[in-house]
């Protein structure tokens, strides 16, 4: 087994395990801070496809800004509840 | 038995997707060999860029007025604005922010210029725009967007605008966005730049619009 091959599989398992925790956290806040560490890895999937354009749009829009704008709409119902 | 049951389901539909992704059928058109063969007269020597902008331009023009489009009807639903207050930006996370925001726009400059050799172009440098814009709104350092002034929506409208003009101005030689070869270079690096400005702008204004509460506090 090449190097590369055990960083695909891990990268893989690391994908679906993040994406298994987003859904299935009890705190919004939790979920959301797992949802942008997919994000990430996905990026990180794409570069490893050789389409780092996609990887590139993914890290900056899927994760960054998606991940703000979750955690903003977290903060703002936080607020309210209080 | 009904939880087994539709685990046993989901537990069938992923042997099948993999069972499908094992033989995919080969691609019937081979468009791999027909970019590359027209790259050299596209203006760009990057493939993404070259499709994205050149080939199958008409789909990014319409990719960016649709995302004009969804801001537009943020706009005009008016998001109510509810008068909430943050526990004020710490000084640290200001300063880094203050650190941050001119290397995010060298950087953003930078994927627009290489996106022309290399992995970039106008989406990346627009997405890296507005994670500025949107690290800024956090530390408080730039007020929510009450409502947009003139150079705001010019600024928005932009891109989308320089896009038309130029597939507009092209139809007098013939089709639609088909740039001749020789000033294909420097028609596609115009219409990025524009693009860049209006996708980091719409893109932030997906953020700052939506939480505009927060200029009227001061």
């Amino acid at each position: 087994m090449s190097l590369e091959f055990v960083f695909d599989l891990l990268l893989a398992l690391a994908i679906i395990w993040s994406a298994w925790r987003s859904l299935s956290a009890s705190r919004l806040d939790l979920a959301i801070v797992m949802f942008i560490v997919f994000g990430l890895l996905m990026a990180l999937a794409w570069a490893r496809l050789s389409a780092s354009d996609i990887g590139l749009a993914e890290a900056a829009i899927g994760a960054g800004l998606t991940g703000a704008l979750l955690l903003d709409a977290y903060g703002a119902l936080k607020r309210r509840e209080a | 038995m009904k939880r087994l049951l539709v685990v046993l389901g989901a537990a069938c539909f992923v042997v099948l997707l993999i069972g499908a992704m094992l033989d995919l059928a080969p691609a019937s058109i081979a468009l791999h060999a027909a970019v590359s063969a027209n790259l050299p007269s596209s203006g760009v020597e990057h493939p993404v860029t070259a499709v994205l902008l050149n080939f199958r331009g008409y789909d990014t023009l319409l990719e960016i007025a649709v995302l004009l489009l969804a801001l537009i009807v943020i706009l005009a639903i008016g998001i109510d604005s509810t008068t909430d207050v943050r526990p004020a930006a710490s000084p640290v996370l200001q300063a880094l922010a203050r650190l941050a925001a001119p290397l995010m726009i060298v950087v953003a400059v930078y994927l627009l210029w290489v996106g022309a050799f290399r992995p970039g172009g106008a989406f990346q440098a627009g997405a890296v725009l507005a994670a500025a814009a949107v690290l800024l709104h956090l530390a408080e350092l730039l007020p929510g967007w009450q409502s947009p002034g003139l150079r705001l929506r010019l600024g928005l409208a932009g891109g989308f605008l320089i896009f038309l003009a130029v597939a507009a101005g092209l139809l007098f030689q013939g089709a639609l966005l088909e740039y001749p070869p020789e000033q294909a270079g420097w028609m596609i690096l115009l219409i990025e730049s524009g693009l860049t400005v209006s996708l980091g702008l719409i893109l932030a204004g997906l953020f700052l619009l939506l939480s505009r509460d927060d200029g009227d506090r001061s």
